[in-house]
């Protein structure tokens, strides 16, 4: 039996798969992971995120702190509520996790972090914190769900506080409020627009409750992984980890270079692998055969060399296989997959696949 | 969970088999099976007149999930393929032991059915892993 999220009851009451998600029982879908995916990119969804970890900082050096232990800048936080996405590197620059930060006050930031990653990220930020003296809290006590879709924000608006409401739909993309208990950001991982609402666990039954009545459909792992394939928005775990650097995971948008003289943890060998020639490219693929891609998978680039699907799925919204995958240097934008045996055509493609219910690629 | 096909036979694997009158075997996935692997989304299939072993995997079903083999119940030649599934793999999620049927096999020899499950066998297999 693995950890349970305040909303565990609704998703059994609401038929449910379960299945384990890195030590939580989490739902899988609740009949149709397809119909799911479709409810989020043409009208609502919403997902239990709960499992995530949500972790306070506080201190007067907390600004400072966190330009240090992030690859991203905290400097770009200026204004209030304003969120900011990056990776927390080791020495050798490999990607510890991925995290969104929000910038509450100037002594108080907000992280997200992984649920996987949950106890080496708390280790870790803790270790690099005390020098530092700020205080890392976890918030357990609270629950966390992403309401997804065009019609998100506005089927979500009555959940949010009335004293508040409008200040929370005049939220600008990739900005969060507090609304009387509730925490209410512009964020997400699907490519949609939306909200991930933030609240006291003991509310959470009463708002899955009210949403599922407003005709927001009820949202599994399932559909939150493809949607974000589609979106090319990078898993922990699958498209990288400790051994891989940011640059080689599509992630390079998000290391902040400048200052130059920003001291941050795993700057000196990212430095070297920027200048490396012969770093890996982190590419979108579609497969132009029939099948569908998976991760792991050998991608074979002829006279150039190999590399491997990091994702690779079905996407519902295009009626095709997609991947992300990191492979070898070089200029080329077509390749082969080994999948069973047999070498299937893909093509390279920008990413990212979909984004706000629009297909971004040539099919 | 809905009543099983009772003219069918059933292996550990979530295959099915029906004897057809012209003494070939029609092959599908359990219901069960399709639950588990969720919305279909491809399947590779075997070619016509390809010869097929018993326990051996004959084509591949991707659901939205994740891949899985299908392997054979029977030793014997392939006759025919349901070429529908290309188009519209998900019959076999809305019917998978009518229209969503993947092989019929024409079996070189007698079919071993001890190694195959009645139905009542097979709904206390599916009994035990749901429980």
């Amino acid at each position: 039996m693995g950890s349970k999220t305040p909303l565990y009851d609704k998703h059994v009451e609401t038929g449910a798969r379960i299945v384990d998600f890195g030590g939580w029982d989490m739902p899988l879908h609740y009949g149709s992971q397809k119909e799911e995916h479709h409810a989020v990119r043409n009208n609502a969804g919403v997902f239990d995120v709960s499992h995530m970890t949500i972790v306070d900082l506080k201190g007067e050096r907390v600004r400072e702190f966190l330009q240090y232990l992030v690859a991203n800048n905290v400097a770009r936080l200026q204004d209030a509520g304003k969120a900011l996405y990056t990776a927390m590197l080791n020495e050798a620059g490999g990607v510890i996790d991925d995290l969104i930060i929000y910038f509450m006050t100037e002594t108080w930031f907000r992280l997200v972090v992984n649920a996987a990653t949950r106890e080496k990220d708390l280790a870790w930020i803790r270790q690099q914190a005390e020098p530092f003296a700020v205080a890392v809290s976890e918030r357990a006590e609270l629950a966390m769900i992403a309401v997804q879709g065009p019609a998100a924000r506005e089927l979500a608006a009555p959940c949010i506080d009335a004293d508040h409401r409008e200040a929370a739909l005049a939220l600008k993309p990739f900005f969060g409020m507090e609304a009387g208990d509730m925490f209410v950001a512009r964020t997400g991982y699907t490519g949609e627009d939306g909200w991930e609402i933030v609240m006291p666990a003991a509310q959470a039954p009463a708002i899955w409750d009210r949403l599922l009545a407003a005709g927001v459909t009820p949202c599994g792992l399932g559909a939150r992984d493809t949607l974000r394939l589609e979106a090319a928005m990078n898993l922990y775990g699958s498209d990288m980890d400790e051994t891989v650097s940011p640059l080689e995971a599509g992630l390079g948008w998000t290391v902040a270079w400048e200052p130059a003289d920003r001291d941050f943890i795993g700057r000196e060998p990212l430095e070297a692998k920027r200048a490396d020639p012969n770093r890996m490219r982190f590419v979108g693929l579609l497969l132009e055969d029939k099948g569908v891609l998976r991760n792991h998978q050998r991608v074979v680039v002829e006279d150039i060399g190999e590399g491997e699907i990091t994702s690779g799925g079905f996407s519902p919204t295009l009626d095709r296989s997609i991947a992300l995958a990191r492979v070898p240097a070089g200029d080329y934008d077509r390749a082969q997959v080994d999948v069973r045996g047999r070498l299937l055509n893909v093509r390279i493609v920008k990413t990212p696949f979909v984004r706000n219910g629009e297909v971004r690629i040539e099919l | 969970m809905s009543e099983l096909p009772g003219d069918l036979l059933y292996t550990k694997e979530h295959e099915w088999l029906r004897r057809e009158d012209d003494g070939s075997v029609s092959i599908g996935i359990t219901d069960h099976a399709q639950s588990a692997l969720g919305d279909l989304v491809y399947v590779e299939l075997p070619e016509v007149g390809q010869d097929v072993e018993e326990g051996g995997d004959m084509a591949v079903v991707e659901s939205v999930k994740a891949a899985s083999d299908v392997y054979s119940p029977v030793t014997g030649t392939v006759t025919e393929v349901n070429e529908t599934l290309a188009d519209t793999p998900e019959t076999i999620n809305s019917d998978p032991y009518g229209d969503g049927w993947i092989v019929k096999v024409q079996p070189s020899g007698d079919i071993d059915e001890g190694a195959l499950l009645t139905p009542d066998d097979y709904q206390a297999l599916i009994d035990e892993e749901e429980a």
